[in-house]
């Protein structure tokens, strides 16, 4: 099996495969790594926690957006994802709610 | 998608009965990869569920526990995973811009790198273990409930990742396999893009064990 049945439509779905804006995901994911390290030896008392999930979840965002190219997928993908991160952020403070205020 | 499908079976037709079955969704497997991911999202989840729980509930233990673990180690794996995920999207762009060589040299340095953070794991448990905390371990079993159950959850939950990092170096492995033998090409490539996705995945997971465990005391 080879490249014979080739079909147009296939490779336009490829969506322009380019080098760089990876790279530069990745320098930011590194940059942010390094805040989170930084920021880590400070003492933000309560914040600590909310400071380093806040920057996982931009890390996350920038993985889930090009490296999983989420932001080139059709509208149903992000619907899905935008779903997915609805219940696990309702199960996450229902929850949080009900430790935090027994 | 229909229109895919449509072209691709008048070209069967073309070329006769021999690829009659070759009739793909490449749609339709990503869709599914996708949900099959949104399964491991509920399940690794859970686990922080019960992580943000017993953080509130043990907090001083938790603090004191994550002092014990190595920035550096956790730093070094984050790195190697980050930069995993990168040969990973560059194995991939390769492969679309049908530089197939350059496609299988990035994809091994994907496998060499998680290859990497599990030597590392290794060393890291291995320390903890030396010292006699594990799970039933006699040094963990002399602590205090907060620290046995940060130990617990950090055996569970790196270890579960570990998991998946091994499986995911099973199937780049399979895949490396499919590319050399022209079965994922530059006009196939569904599932080397859903292997990617996976191996992404066990990023993202990394991306919030790393400051739980490490960087929180």
């Amino acid at each position: 099996m080879s490249y014979t049945d080739t079909n147009e439509g296939k490779i336009a779905h490829a969506h322009d495969p380019r080098y760089g804006i990876n790279v530069m995901i990745w320098i930011t994911l590194l940059s942010l790594t390094v805040i989170t390290i930084a920021v880590a030896g400070l003492d933000l008392g309560n914040y600590t926690l909310l400071v380093a999930m806040f920057i996982a979840a931009i890390k996350s965002g920038f993985v889930i957006n090009y490296f999983m190219h989420i932001r080139f997928e059709d509208l149903l993908f992000k619907l899905f994802i935008a779903g997915v991160i609805m219940v696990l952020l309702v199960v996450f403070v229902l929850t949080a709610l009900d430790v935090f205020l027994r | 998608m229909s229109t895919n499908s449509t072209t691709n079976a008048t070209h069967e037709e073309e070329h006769g009965h021999e690829h009659v079955h070759d009739l793909r969704d490449d749609y339709g497997s990503k869709l599914g990869m996708w949900l099959f991911l949104f399964t491991e999202l509920i399940l690794f989840g859970g686990l922080f569920l019960l992580y943000m729980s017993y953080r509130f509930q043990y907090f001083p233990e938790f603090q004191l526990s994550a002092k014990s673990l190595k920035i550096w180690m956790g730093g070094l794996n984050t790195i190697i995973l980050l930069t995993s995920s990168l040969t990973m999207v560059l194995s991939i762009t390769a492969l679309q811009r049908r530089k197939i060589k350059a496609s299988i040299y990035w994809l091994i340095t994907t496998i060499v790198f998680a290859s990497g953070f599990l030597v590392v794991k290794f060393f890291e448990w291995s320390d903890k273990f030396s010292h006699g905390i594990f799970p039933g371990g006699e040094e963990l079993a002399l602590k205090s409930q907060g620290e046995k159950v940060f130990y617990g959850l950090y055996f569970t939950m790196t270890g579960l990742h570990g998991l998946h990092v091994i499986i995911g170096m099973i199937i780049l492995g399979f895949i490396l396999v499919f590319i050399v033998k022209g079965k994922v090409s530059p006009d196939r490539f569904a599932l080397i893009e859903n292997g990617g996705l996976y191996w992404h995945l066990v990023d993202l997971i990394w991306i919030f064990l790393f400051p739980l465990f490490y960087l929180l005391h």
